[in-house]
């Protein structure tokens, strides 16, 4: 496959990024994205030219480091998965992919497609925890018996990987989605509930002074979410943060 | 005992942990206040001990190259976790959970080590429980246990094929609890580049502000090296990209002894290379050994046509299939341990009954599963009459329920449907026992520098089982450094901050900036890759699951050759003081290329095949490995010497007080 390429290279922080043009030519299906990638860095280096920067490391769709915006979307066009999950089988010959790192005011790029999501470290470092020591001496574990749903459920909130496409999806830049999945975790479990009240109002207020934006129910978060974070998520939120705003 | 002392304490086994923190010096809370901790590495050990440091009252600094603690490899593994809890009354217990981890690592482990591994099991599952780890439960809503490979009891605690994702992230919610206290600073996007010595003891580290490009001088009372395993030195591998030895390697550099660096687990159950393009492997986890039959076709005709595209699997009929693991081994049939499994696979493909294009396949296949649960589910839900099509159905969601996330990836990457047809999997290297090797201290031969979870060598001999690695980072961080580490600090509580300006760390900087000023003027013409794809290809012909003293002898040559060719030839674009991936990897290479001669030395020199590390010349008519107890039941210790060449062997000899060495059978 011949492939045309748009990809966004700004050197650092502070100077102006721009769209510069590739073309990659003997592109395979079984190829991942960020392989195609490997290979016109190959290239440009070959070339002496610098290669394109961006965020990757474990490349099987779990630990949430790549964050790539392909063509409009993140993640590109297949649901469900990261990035470095995407073949090159979605697209076809003479295909023209634009390449761009994920955007928002929160999430400034640090040099071509790599972008600072220290803004998600500092939210959890608010409230996203059990305060219980790590002594070891606490209750046998059977002696917590949680409800199967309720524990699938928290599962299910906890399989978020931290990647930000929720936010760079989000027409607002909002973070709801990604708080909302770790209050929703500890909100469903019993040993989650002691704290609920101040997790959810800390939480909630790092995500504001962020700057990241508000959630108007759109939706786009749920669908671009490689791991199908529910919205219920959201709902779950917004009632536990009434309840304890209620409470004070 | 000479420089390698183990420092085990006396006693009965069962009561040597007991025993000795009862025993080792305290510091107390107002002089924690006065002590810093340096941890490397952010994964399940490094994450848990920094978070557990940091909550006794220590000033901890941590730093990793990713972009958050949480993005640490630890994060994939996706199995389980072991335990002794015996919740399921099967007949598990301590001893047992020991036996079977020492008679997996093929009797080359510590025993006082493997106990306490087993002995603190149990409560790391109530840890993390009151974490929050969401761990899979039972419809009474206690915790459910699934079973791994070379073991007979249900002992394996998971969360969906996401255990590694959830554990860590509780580790990484302790830490934020601490972050947010101020008790840990985190650095992250900072790798380590060496260990700076004070007087004999570890107390700092420099390290690369991956953003800017900067060198910093950070110090500290202690060092604790938790970076994880030197997979990566085969280029492809299950391992995250940036995973490396360069932390290791460097404190290895600086006097610490690198242990058994031959020992790597080449994992059974891998998605196949698909061509000259790969990047990395991705693992299908062992659980799916519970419910997977692995098999490749009887005849060799039948695998050629498979092979060619003629004749698919689901035609084959059951008389026409090997199912060789439970031919061979009848005992434990599809869940043998992984270096055993892993060689029957290749023994298998090498005869010629591999299943894909490039012959090295063989089948993972669900079928009897999924009719088995189907009609299970079916029996349940009252379904008297239901149709063949309709179990399958039934059967297909509970396969779903617990592997669903495995399949989705299988599915991606290879563009087939796993629930329709078998799933090809090989081998692939997964996990390195070896490491940098640690007393009962988890304390390297370097004072004030400890090393935790699979960057040490300590409890997995030459094999490790599985769902056992997470349950050692674990035990590592949150329940042995806690304690051991106090017992060096408490000579400290006097010493007050260490400087930074001082010759030493003057010193190790210049040695830092050198280095990468050599790199970054080779200005040659080969990138990284080109020299990390070529000793991959070394590593896996020569020293991978199979090994021979000519091929060893031949990758000794071949890594020194090509890491001159690298110093001289190679190419790293851009600018030191700038954000820059190629110089990251250049340094990471540069360190495997050593790392690699050292690892085939070390291969070279055990005339005896033990748990993953088979040599040929040594194996039993049935082609079984065959140990040789008598002259290796050591630890080799190398210590470094300027050139990988010129490394002196130290050995530990391992003492069985409790154990009667046996061979290994799973027949």
């Amino acid at each position: 496959m011949k492939i045309y390429l748009k990809i966004w290279r700004q050197k650092d922080a502070s100077s102006k990024g721009k769209i510069v043009d590739y073309t990659m030519n003997g592109v395979e299906g079984d190829m991942s994205f960020l392989e195609m990638l490997d290979i016109l860095n190959e290239d440009l280096i070959s070339k002496g030219e610098v290669p394109i920067e961006f965020d990757h490391d474990c490349r099987e769709g779990i630990c949430g480091t790549c964050s790539l915006q392909i063509n409009g979307r993140p993640h590109g066009p297949d649901r469900l998965i990261t990035v470095c999950q995407l073949h090159m089988r979605s697209f076809k010959d003479g295909d023209t992919i634009v390449i761009e790192p994920f955007r928002a005011k929160a999430f400034p790029v640090i040099k071509d497609l790599i972008v600072d999501r220290n803004a998600f470290e500092r939210i959890q470092q608010a409230g996203g925890f059990i305060s219980v020591n790590t002594s070891g001496r606490t209750v046998d574990a059977n002696s917590i018996p949680i409800r199967k749903e309720n524990a699938d459920k928290a599962f299910n909130a906890a399989a978020c990987i931290g990647c930000g496409a929720c936010v760079a999806a989000c027409k607002n830049a909002s973070a709801m989605l990604f708080t909302s999945a770790k209050v929703s975790q500890f909100a469903l479990l019993p040993q989650g509930r002691i704290e609920a009240s101040e997790r959810v109002q800390n939480m909630v207020r790092q995500m504001d002074l962020e700057g990241f934006g508000n959630c108007t129910n759109t939706g786009a978060c749920e669908i671009e979410c490689p791991k199908g974070i529910s919205l219920e998520n959201i709902a779950r939120m917004n009632r536990e943060y009434l309840g304890a705003s209620i409470k004070g | 005992m000479g420089i390698l002392d183990s420092k085990i304490p006396s006693g009965p086994l069962a009561e040597k942990w007991t025993k000795y923190k009862n025993e080792i010096d305290l510091v107390n809370p107002a002089n924690k206040r006065n002590i810093d901790i340096i941890v490397v590495g952010t994964g399940l050990a490094g994450g848990s001990a920094a978070a557990s440091f940091a909550e006794l009252g220590y000033n901890v600094k941590t730093f990793c190259y990713q972009d958050s603690p949480r993005r640490a490899h630890s994060i994939a593994a996706q199995g389980g976790i072991n335990a002794s809890k015996n919740y399921q009354g099967d007949g598990d217990s301590d001893y047992r959970l020991f036996y079977d981890t020492v008679k997996g690592g093929d009797y080359r482990s510590r025993e006082a080590n493997v106990y306490r591994l087993a002995e603190v099991s149990g409560n790391i599952i109530d840890q993390c429980v009151s974490q929050g780890v969401p761990f899979a439960r039972d419809y009474g809503g206690l915790l459910d246990n699934r079973s791994f490979g070379g073991v007979l009891v249900s002992r394996t605690f998971y969360a969906k094929g996401q255990t590694g994702q959830q554990l860590l992230l509780g580790a990484y919610a302790a830490m934020n609890r601490q972050i947010h206290r101020g008790k840990i600073k985190s650095h992250t996007r900072h790798e380590m580049l060496d260990l700076v010595i004070v007087d004999g003891k570890a107390r700092g580290i420099i390290t690369r502000n991956l953003i800017t490009g900067e060198i910093d001088r950070h110090s500290a009372h202690a060092v604790v090296i938790a970076t994880g395993g030197y997979g990566n030195l085969f280029f492809l591998s299950t391992y995250a990209m940036g995973a490396n030895v360069m932390a290791a390697w460097r404190t290895h550099r600086r006097g610490a002894f690198m242990s058994n660096p031959c020992f790597t687990q080449i994992h059974p159950t891998c998605i196949p290379v698909s061509g000259e393009h790969q990047s990395k492997l991705t693992l299908m986890s062992e659980s799916l050994r519970n419910d997977g039959r692995i098999w490749v076709p009887k005849r060799l005709e039948d695998a050629q046509a498979i092979r060619e595209g003629k004749l698919k699997p689901t035609q084959l009929k059951e008389e026409d299939r090997d199912y060789y693991l439970e031919r061979r081994y009848p005992a434990f049939g599809n869940l043998v341990p992984r270096d055993v499994a892993s060689r029957a696979a290749k023994e298998r493909c090498d005869a010629g009954y591999g299943v894909n294009k490039t012959g090295e396949a063989v089948y993972l296949d669900f079928d009897a599963a999924i009719m088995r649960y189907g009609s299970e589910k079916a029996l349940t839900s009252g379904l008297k009459n239901a149709d063949d099509a309709h179990i399958r159905k039934l059967g297909e969601e509970v396969v779903e329920a617990k592997y669903g996330n495995l399949f989705q990836m299988y599915e991606k990457i290879v563009d087939e449907n796993p629930y329709k047809t078998p799933m090809m999997i090989y081998p692939a290297v997964h996990y390195t026992m070896g490491g940098l090797w640690v007393d009962y201290n988890l304390q390297t031969t370097i004072p004030g520098c400890y090393a935790a979870g699979e960057a040490n060598f300590s409890d997995h001999g030459a094999n490790r089982l599985g769902a056992s690695a997470l349950m050692q980072g674990l035990a590592d961080g949150y329940f042995v450094l806690p304690y051991t580490i106090g017992d060096f600090l408490a000579d400290d509580i006097r010493t007050g901050p260490i400087p930074t300006d001082s010759e030493e760390f003057d010193k190790t900087e210049k040695d830092v900036l050198d280095k990468i000023n050599k790199l970054m003027s080779a200005k040659g013409t080969h990138s990284v890759d080109y020299y990390h794809k070529k000793l991959g290809k070394i590593m896996w012909n020569k020293c991978g699951m199979s090994r021979n003293a000519k091929g060893l002898k031949e990758a000794i040559e071949e890594i020194a050759a090509l890491r001159k060719d690298f110093w001289e030839n190679v190419k790293v674009p851009g600018a030191a003081d700038d954000k820059n991936q190629e110089l990251e990897k250049a340094g990471r290479v540069a360190d495997f290329l050593e790392l690699g001669e050292l690892f085939a030395m070390d291969a070279l020199e055990r005339n005896e095949s033990c748990g993953g590390h088979f040599r040929e010349e040594y194996q039993t008519p049935e082609g079984e490995a065959l140990r040789d107890d008598k002259n290796f039941k050591f630890v080799s210790a190398w210590e470094y010497k300027g050139k990988p060449k010129d490394a002196k062997l130290h050995k530990e000899n391992l003492i069985y007080e409790n154990i009667e060495l046996k061979t290994r059978s799973y027949k």
